[in-house]
């Protein structure tokens, strides 16, 4: 019995209560959104560090045993999840104070991110398939709501699709998890990891895989799946947009991953075929996508595509290496790509537009934030010594080693066109001059921006680019924790032994 | 009856995907809402069906006696079946402010965020 598992999910519900009660006070709300966070953020540290020393750790919700009971459960993926999703709950959170508007905070912003960051974490420590699906469902409604806050034209029509497409994915995994259990009579993660073996009708088993695996990629935002992702996720106020890009699809990718290394491994063959060309796709499309756009949040939404094809990659290779690869790649890309939104954010707070045709010249006023706009954009593109040198490479030599050639050609040549796209922005908007009809404009945002609300937003966007740094430099522990989580992942036999005990 | 479920199930997925292709925004949310309404008898048919036969476990006993009916699948579809009204409430909502922030029920009409 592991308490400290449940803090996670406990700690942002009790936060958004909280916030419900001081519904009137904007003040309070703020103060419980830094400080839930902050403690969201601790606990999950706490998580990491003991999952890490101690192994697996597993709480039975009520006491009912691990089969019929709803477990949760911390591996060290799902530990190393959560912590990442606290680091993005406490950034935004900080982010937010300046930069989301008095109207959108009267309409229950911080009530919002805090039930959006429990469904989250309770999607990473679930042990249960039914209980995942609740989870999703916990943060689909809160996105729903953040995403159309503020009630605009472009929100309206991104959100149609957004929530069509989501609840569509939603119901084809709520059909996956009944499938499931007429097919095994159970629905706890270690013990479907025994009995889909044992199913007689294996060809069964590989359909419902790909129920699974359809529903998560429309989720994860992969080829062919992704059109949602790009038509909606340029439209909330930013520091919404930054929550968005580093954790939604992530559950996604996450339940990939779990699903596909614990539960649907007897094909092998078929279903990571499968996930491989999607891969490689998703790659290409996204990275193609941003190449054509010049609004800078259509291009950090298309990145986001192209960037989970190499997450998948690392799954679908499906080699030891391969899995370090694709642990290693969410690590940086969460940080990465939340932050390049917050950079974005910042950016609009001081030229006033996001499309690049409109802005310049802060190479010369704020020469700072060209620094640390390229610190996870050249981290993106995966120039060393940055952190997403590390994951690409790993993810390549995997794919090396496994002769897939096709793949790897990809992943190398989408690293370069991202390394375009981000260049792109960068002469863009920091080193050609302001345009100088759109000059007004400009100036007219600069005077609004004061101090204060500079700082508060450059302080999440410093420390996410110090994390990318010390990922790059300091790759080793990273790596080694990486390690640790493929290994649990590509023996199901210790996440069985943990929840269900000695002899299954 | 299995066989009669599982037709009625087949269509109820075939007209949701139909309406679900429309292009009128409510057509879209019947879509959601049969489709909901599907999988919740599907997750009930695949685990099958007993009639009349409550999991009541007799005084002093440690089972219900005979074949009973499995609880489990009943409280699955409960949950999904609020989950889904929450859910279909919100879509409902969002295409009412949908219709009158851009006047129009058309979805080939809202393009302006697509790529």
């Amino acid at each position: 019995m592991s308490p400290e598992v449940a803090l996670p999910v406990i700690i942002p519900f009790i936060a958004g209560a909280l916030s419900l009660i001081f519904y009137k006070s904007h003040a309070a709300q703020r103060w419980i959104g830094v400080i839930g966070t902050g403690a969201l953020l601790l606990a999950s540290i706490v998580l990491l560090y003991n999952t890490y020393t101690q192994g697996i750790l597993v709480m039975a919700m009520g006491n009912w045993p691990a089969p019929f009971g709803i477990v949760l459960v911390s591996d060290l993926l799902g530990a190393i999840m959560t912590v990442l999703a606290a680091i993005m709950g406490f950034g935004v959170a900080l982010y937010s104070l300046p930069t989301i508007s008095r109207d959108h905070e009267a309409f229950g912003y911080y009530p919002l991110t805090h039930l959006l960051l429990a469904g989250v974490c309770g999607a990473f420590l679930t042990g249960d398939v039914f209980n995942l699906y609740v989870w999703v469902e916990v943060l689909l409604v809160a996105s729903f709501a953040l995403l159309i806050l503020g009630g605009e034209r472009a929100q309206m029509e991104g959100a149609i699709k957004y929530v069509a497409l989501n609840l569509l994915s939603s119901i084809l995994l709520l059909v996956a998890v009944g499938l499931t259990y007429g097919l095994t009579g159970t629905l706890n993660m270690a013990d479907l990891a025994v009995k889909l073996p044992q199913v007689e009708d294996q060809g069964m088993v590989t359909v419902v895989g790909m129920l699974y695996m359809v529903s998560f990629a429309i989720k994860a935002g992969a080829f062919p799946l992704f059109f949602w992702l790009p038509a909606s996720y340029h439209t909330p106020p930013v520091a919404v947009s930054a929550l968005f890009a580093g954790l939604l699809t992530k559950v996604g990718v996450y339940a990939l991953f779990r699903f596909f290394t614990l539960l649907f491994n007897q094909d092998v063959d078929y279903t990571h075929e499968i996930l491989l060309w999607m891969a490689g796709f998703s790659m290409i499309t996204g990275v193609l996508g941003a190449a054509y756009h010049y609004e800078i949040r259509r291009i950090l939404s298309f990145h986001i595509v192209s960037q989970i094809g190499y997450m998948i990659m690392g799954l679908a290779l499906f080699t030891p290496l391969a899995i370090v690869g694709g642990v290693f790649y969410i690590m940086h890309h969460i940080i990465v790509k939340a932050n390049l939104f917050l950079v974005a954010g910042a950016v609009y707070f001081m030229r006033g537009s996001y499309e690049l045709k409109e802005i310049g010249g802060l190479w010369r006023t704020r020469p700072w934030l060209g620094l640390l706009f390229l610190i996870p954009a050249l981290s993106l593109a995966g120039l060393p010594p940055l952190s997403g040198f590390f994951g690409k490479y790993i993810i390549i030599r995997a794919g090396v080693e496994a002769e897939s050639w096709g793949i790897v050609a990809v992943a190398l040549v989408v690293g370069l066109l991202t390394l375009y796209s981000m260049i792109k922005i960068w002469a863009e908007a920091f080193w050609k001059a302001q345009p100088e009809e759109h000059a007004d404009r400009a100036a007219a945002f600069e005077k609004r921006l004061n101090d204060h609300s500079l700082m508060l937003m450059v302080i999440p966007i410093l420390s996410l680019a110090a994390i990318t740094v010390f990922i790059g430099l300091g790759a080793q522990p990273i790596y080694e924790l990486a390690d640790a989580a493929a290994e649990q992942l590509l023996d199901p036999s210790h996440y069985i032994r943990a929840v269900l005990g000695e002899a299954p | 009856m299995q066989t009669i479920m599982a037709f009625l199930i087949g269509a109820l997925f075939a007209a949701s995907i139909y309406m679900m292709l429309r292009r009128s925004i409510v057509k879209l949310v019947i879509g959601l809402i049969l489709l909901s309404n599907a999988a919740n008898l599907l997750i009930f048919t695949v685990s099958g069906l007993t009639r009349g036969l409550p999991p009541l476990i007799p005084e002093g006993a440690a089972l219900p006696e005979g074949g009973w009916a499995d609880p489990l699948p009943q409280a699955l579809v409960l949950t999904a079946i609020v989950i889904g009204f929450g859910v279909l409430a919100f879509a409902v909502v969002l295409i009412h402010r949908a219709y009158e922030v851009i006047n129009e029920d058309d979805l080939d009409k809202m393009r302006s965020t697509d790529t």
